[in-house]
């Protein structure tokens, strides 16, 4: 946690204090540093943009009328981040009731994934800082991850994307320590196999290799 | 030779710095022999580089303001109290 992140943390008990006291404009700051993750947790959960948007809003919602309830001011992070993925899953039950098939898939996704093994052992190209400029390659980890059964997804997201400890996720998601190392580790090599066919090192043909050493090759081109 | 698969079960834990130096060891030792653990290694670890990123996921445009304007209709113009 940098600096200030942690400045911010230290004020939630005081800023809890004075929502409570009826200074609710308050709310607006202290949810401020979270808004990123709420979002990210409930995609993690819903997979659509929209959706995700009206979980998180519901979500904040009862954040602000429950507030009363909670009673370690210091543990605000991981209580507000339990409401919004509680929030995300009951949105999600609420728009797959009349769609039990999808839910029963993904079920069954989750169950296949038990015993991971990795496939693909290419080795990865040495990736530059830009790469994350292209759009393309968000794009692809975004579907990698969205391709994830939900409980691996949500692990991948707090551990490996906003850099929650394993007891924070294990607060959050309602799990065991242990549980969260297990599913943690899968989420990976999921991501991982996912991933690979992007950022293996591409295999040169003799053809390849040729154009790349051909000074007359090069000059034609 | 410790086998293929304790080693992948491992890999989390080593890649955290969570394994206890007797298992960094042999981890360690069994990477240096085994070209497609070792590949796996690697590219967890690239992975979670590219991953940790900020810039991987960006909210939609629009979506703090949306969110604020939203709880200041339900909460401070008194409707959700």
């Amino acid at each position: 946690m940098n600096d200030q992140a942690l400045m911010e943390k230290s004020r939630e008990p005081f800023l809890i204090q004075r929502i409570r006291a009826g200074e609710r404009s308050h709310f607006h700051e202290l949810i401020r540093p979270y808004e990123r993750r709420a979002f990210l947790i409930a995609y993690s959960v819903l997979r659509n943009q929209d959706d995700a948007e009206d979980a998180v809003q519901q979500a904040m919602l009862k954040i602000f009328l429950h507030l009363e309830q909670l009673a370690e001011t210091d543990k605000f992070a991981q209580w507000a981040m339990r409401v919004v993925e509680n929030e995300a899953k009951m949105y999600k039950r609420k728009r797959h009731q009349h769609l039990y098939q999808s839910v029963d898939e993904e079920q069954e996704k989750e169950g296949q994934t038990k015993h991971f093994h990795p496939k693909q052992f290419a080795d990865w190209r040495d990736l530059p800082n830009e790469i994350l400029e292209q759009q393309e390659v968000r794009a692809a980890i975004i579907e990698a991850l969205a391709s994830l059964p939900e409980i691996y997804r949500e692990i991948f997201v707090l551990r490996d994307m906003e850099h929650l400890n394993i007891a924070e996720a294990a607060e959050i998601l309602g799990i065991s320590v242990p549980m969260v190392k297990t599913r943690l580790h899968r989420a990976r090599l999921m991501m991982r196999e996912a991933l690979s066919p992007i950022f293996a090192k591409p295999k040169v043909s003799i053809w390849e290799r040729w154009k790349g050493v051909n000074p007359w090759f090069a000059a034609k081109r | 030779m410790v086998r293929c698969k304790t080693i992948i079960a491992h890999l989390s834990e080593y890649v955290d710095g969570e394994a206890s130096p007797e298992l960094c060891h042999t981890i360690e030792q069994h990477l240096r022999g085994c070209h497609r653990c070792s590949a796996v290694y690697d590219s967890t670890r690239k992975m979670l580089v590219i991953t940790g990123d900020e810039r991987v996921f960006e909210v939609p445009s629009g979506y703090s303001a949306r969110l604020h304007r939203f709880l200041d209709k339900a909460i401070l113009e008194g409707s959700a109290s």
